[in-house]
């Protein structure tokens, strides 16, 4: 019994050993003499000390030891353990009994830098920003696997199996999309996301009838893939009504059907706005629409999936959908373009005649897959999701609402719950996006968020550039905790609290000074 | 026949806590926090959901669905355990003191990027 022990012990020091190799030839090479050597003084009793990564010769009774060790099971486990001092206790104990906090098990790169931090306290920060983009749920990632690694058919390829696996698992994602939205499978031409299905829409109807119809409707708070489209169609000679909005951020309905002419193509109106989150009435516009035989485009990337969507019901003759927004995959869009009544529209992109020769090129089978599962998953948690998302929103709301000198930007009852903008007088909108490192948020759409210019969706609602500036989305997604939500209350209370403290103008209120009436000395 | 009916009810009533169990304790392996909790929070609200449930064929065919949920959390609590990342500041400790005497020591990046 005694005898075995020594011989495991040093099986267990040579592993060890070679573990300490590993790990110091990939971080210094001034680490190795010094920790062989403390380690040889540890225990010189154990065996021959033989160079680290060569099992001790005395192990096996052959004595013959020139076969190299292969890197044990346990190398990156004892590797960690370098430079810890009550390294003695660890030898010759299993490297599940070297207590190693799990938190070091969880980086893979554990043991391999020397420079170190804790893992106790996470770094990263909570995602509250899901009307930029949405994790991809892991049904959908497992959906779109097969097909990004054994089944990479052509779905256009009608001559092999390969192809016909493909084009039946796009032809079950269509349908998805179109059961989502309540259209004809037909009906669902896959693009590359939801501006390419904008550009299509608005410029593709525009051209194709611009013999006699010369106008367009837009509103000021579209996205900017609308609004650019619309810029480009002015430069070829058609006219844009570019619609205002009311300060809740609606259109009126009144003044929609005082601009729409007998020369008017077509009609472009968001449901849910991107950075206020409030639901226009397509209904109503859909039915003015038709009654005026005015084609009807709207931009649902941020309605798809959130809020119950029916194209019919809505009298809708284009709409845009974007796969990322609803949990799917980056780089996949759909757009529906009405069968009957017919629309026809001229296509951005020519060549193989795919999907109706609206879109031709081939389909990114792997992501329109992700996006059918994205959509199937949709239509049956649009409820469940919808009610924790409106749930925490509440919270959210609340806490926010209950500090002073905030306000709720957007309508409050036509209002898509995930999309909370508030305004935060007094504080520096992006000094608090800076403040706030630890939660992810944007003062508006992600793709304005590089220049410093205020919203000019909040512009249009007609709140002044200082209101404009210090307001800030939150976007409540499937994916939130209530835990995260409780967290980015206290946090927000906290730092605008500490900015406010900071700001000689929250001073002057605080005593009660009207700031209009100063009169700032001019330089 | 009255026999067999409880019998049978009560192997599908074990069959299905079983199942609860499993899928919850495979929930927990997700690497990422908010999978973790939606999973966890999903199978929860889904068992709630149908605990009044009576017919035997809709109970099996839930149980079914249960059981292609549960393939589908092992591959992709698996896929998820490759690609780990830092902990959400909700995750860690609240504190957020040093505390690595034991070997806890690891690198960790700012963000997700270098």
């Amino acid at each position: 019994m005694m005898a075995s022990i020594p011989s495991r012990s040093a099986k267990r020091l040579s592993t060890l050993l070679g573990a300490r190799t590993i790990s110091a030839s990939s971080s210094g090479l001034q680490v190795c003499p010094h920790a062989c050597r403390r380690q040889y003084s540890l225990k010189p009793t154990a065996t021959r000390p033989i160079l680290g990564g060569y099992r001790a010769a005395g192990v096996g009774p052959s004595g013959r030891g020139y076969v190299k060790e292969s890197k044990p099971a346990g190398a990156v486990e004892a590797a960690v353990k370098v430079g810890v001092e009550d390294e003695r206790a660890s030898i010759g104990k299993r490297p599940v009994d070297l207590a190693i906090d799990p938190a070091a098990m969880l980086s893979p790169d554990a043991g391999i830098f020397k420079q170190a931090t804790i893992m106790d306290q996470g770094s990263r920060p909570i995602y509250l920003d899901m009307q930029a983009t949405t994790p991809t749920d892991p049904r959908v990632l497992d959906a779109m696997l097969p097909y990004m690694t054994g089944q990479y058919g052509n779905p256009h390829s009608r001559t092999h199996a390969y192809g016909w696996e493909t084009d039946k698992a796009v032809e079950e994602a269509r349908a998805h999309v179109a059961s989502l939205i309540g259209a004809d499978p037909k009906e669902i031409i896959f693009t590359s996301g939801a501006t390419e299905s904008n550009n299509m829409s608005v410029k593709g109807v525009a051209r194709f009838y611009k013999g006699k119809k010369k106008h367009i409707i837009t509103t000021q708070t579209e996205h900017k893939c609308v609004l650019d489209s619309c810029r480009h169609l002015q430069d070829e000679g058609f006219e844009i009504t570019y619609l205002p909005v009311r300060n809740n951020g609606l259109v009126d309905l009144s003044q929609l059907e005082a601009s729409i002419r007998p020369d008017t193509a077509i009609v472009s109106v968001m449901t849910v706005n991107n950075e206020i989150g409030v639901i226009q009435p397509v209904e109503e516009i859909g039915r003015l629409c038709r009654s005026k035989k005015v084609f009807f485009h709207t931009d649902a990337a941020q309605a798809v999936g959130k809020i119950e969507v029916d194209v019919n019901k809505w009298n809708v003759d284009l709409m845009s959908i974007s796969g990322h927004k609803i949990y799917g995959p980056k780089g996949i869009g759909a757009c529906y373009v009405r069968r009957k009544p017919r629309v026809r529209l001229e296509p951005l992109i020519t060549g193989g005649g795919q999907e109706r020769g609206l879109r031709s090129g081939t389909l990114a089978a792997p992501l329109v897959i992700g996006l059918g599962e994205a959509c199937r998953i949709a239509k049956e948690e649009l409820k469940y999701d919808h009610d924790h998302v409106s749930r925490l929103a509440e919270k959210l709301k609340d806490g926010l609402l209950g500090m002073e000198h905030t306000q709720l930007n957007g309508d409050p009852d036509r209002h898509y719950p995930g999309c909370v903008n508030v305004s935060f007088a007094y504080v520096e909108g992006e000094s608090l996006l800076m403040a706030l490192k630890d939660i992810a948020l944007s003062s508006g759409s992600a793709c304005t968020s590089a220049s410093l210019e205020p919203s000019y969706v909040l512009r249009a609602l007609g709140n002044s550039d200082d209101s404009a500036h210090s307001s800030i989305r939150f976007g409540i997604g499937r994916f939130t905790t209530e835990r995260e939500i409780d967290y980015v209350l206290k946090a927000v209370k906290d730092r605008v609290g500490f900015l406010r403290e900071l700001s000689p103008l929250w001073e002057l209120v605080q005593e009660g000074v009207d700031l209009n009436t100063i009169e700032w000395t001019q330089h | 026949m009255t026999t067999v009916i409880p019998s049978l009810m009560a192997e599908s009533a074990l069959q299905v806590r079983s199942l609860y169990r499993s899928l919850l304790r495979t929930s927990s392996q997700f690497a990422t926090y908010n999978f973790r909790e939606y999973a966890k929070r999903r199978t929860r609200d889904a068992f709630r959901e149908h605990k009044n449930e009576t017919d035997e064929r809709r109970v099996q065919e839930l149980v079914q669905r249960g059981l292609k949920e549960l393939s589908l959390l092992k591959r992709q609590t698996m896929i998820s355990s490759f690609y780990q990342l830092d902990k959400l500041v909700v995750e860690g400790g609240a504190e957020g003191k040093e505390k690595g005497n034991r070997g806890g020591i690891v690198r960790q990046k700012e963000l997700g990027y270098d």
